[in-house]
């Protein structure tokens, strides 16, 4: 399933969102059965997280194929709002916001 | 009953930037209640995600140069909640287990903060987690878990006894409700956003 390889090629966060391409959607025969149900899954959004447990597949396994599969084009990755290290304020108070208004 | 004029804005959704994600993580002692926490505020029933590593990496994440060696297997639950059309935030239980430090370098990667549990009877098993925020830098409170609505010690007390510095906040939670675990990530929240603004 993942060529032998226990590490992505970047490393992709937990919470980093997946969601299926328009390619994705519609990609033809000979899609790998996995990658056809994650392309199946994240028609909306799911984060990596998510895709492994609901796979049931160990996280190293889905980050290497959520790697593989973003650059066949098959689903876009979107790395956390606080990829480059830690949430600015700005996101914070969305955050906030958010948790007041549940 | 009249959903359409209850909720005047739904009928319309703004297309709008790429959804974003945040975390937080929820850690404390092996029973403390942290799944029951996670699963009482988040939308989705909490999931389970394993990662797989061998029993003697002693942290180093690669399995290619030990092929031989046993593997473990350390399970982390988490849930889902959405905070806006666009912005979904995660809740992370750590593993049990505190020898699974491997994981919470990726756990605590980017994370707004940790909310570590505690069971007054149990002081001493959030002692690890504390250190690791501390080293790591990053912000968490520490949330009393009151089972029976009753504290056993006083806050103080508490504070004591783990040695948390003063400016950490100390909070008692009841890790089944909804609201109370709400609050408490509020907490969090405000106290993530002045140590930011600290640091600036």
């Amino acid at each position: 399933m993942t060529g032998g390889r226990t590490r992505a090629r970047y490393q992709l966060a937990l919470e980093a969102l997946v969601s299926t391409t328009p390619q994705g959607r519609n990609p033809g025969y000979g899609l790998m059965p996995e990658h056809q149900r994650i392309c199946e899954l994240c028609v909306e959004i799911k984060s990596l997280a998510e895709i492994a447990a609901l796979m049931r597949m160990p996280l190293g396994v889905a980050r290497v194929m959520v790697g593989d599969m973003a650059e066949s084009g098959l689903i876009a990755v979107q790395q956390p709002g606080a990829a480059e290290g830690k949430p600015d304020l700005a996101l914070l108070e969305r955050v906030l916001l958010g948790l007041r208004n549940l | 009953m009249d959903f359409a004029t209850s909720s005047p804005g739904y009928a319309a959704p703004a297309p709008s930037g790429p959804t974003t994600s945040v975390k937080i993580v929820v850690a404390g002692g092996f029973g403390v209640g942290k799944t029951t926490f996670v699963g009482a505020v988040s939308e989705i029933n909490p999931l389970t995600t394993e990662a797989v590593m061998t029993a003697a990496s002693d942290g180093i994440d690669d399995l290619t140069k030990v092929p031989d060696k046993t593997t473990t297997t350390v399970a982390m639950d988490f849930g889902r909640v959405s905070l806006d059309r666009d912005l979904i935030l995660y809740l992370f239980g750590t593993p049990g287990q505190n020898r699974f430090w491997f994981m919470w370098d990726d756990l605590t990667r980017g994370a707004i903060g940790a909310v570590v549990l505690v069971d007054t009877r149990r002081l001493a098993d959030c002692f690890a987690a504390i250190d690791y925020f501390e080293d790591a830098g990053l912000p968490y409170i520490i949330a009393v878990n009151c089972f029976d609505g009753l504290l056993s010690h006083e806050m103080d007390d508490v504070r004591e006894a783990l040695s948390v510095p003063t400016d950490v906040p100390i909070v008692t939670c009841d890790a089944r409700s909804r609201e109370s675990t709400k609050l408490t990530l509020i907490r969090l929240v405000e106290h993530s956003m002045s140590r930011f603004a600290a640091m600036r």
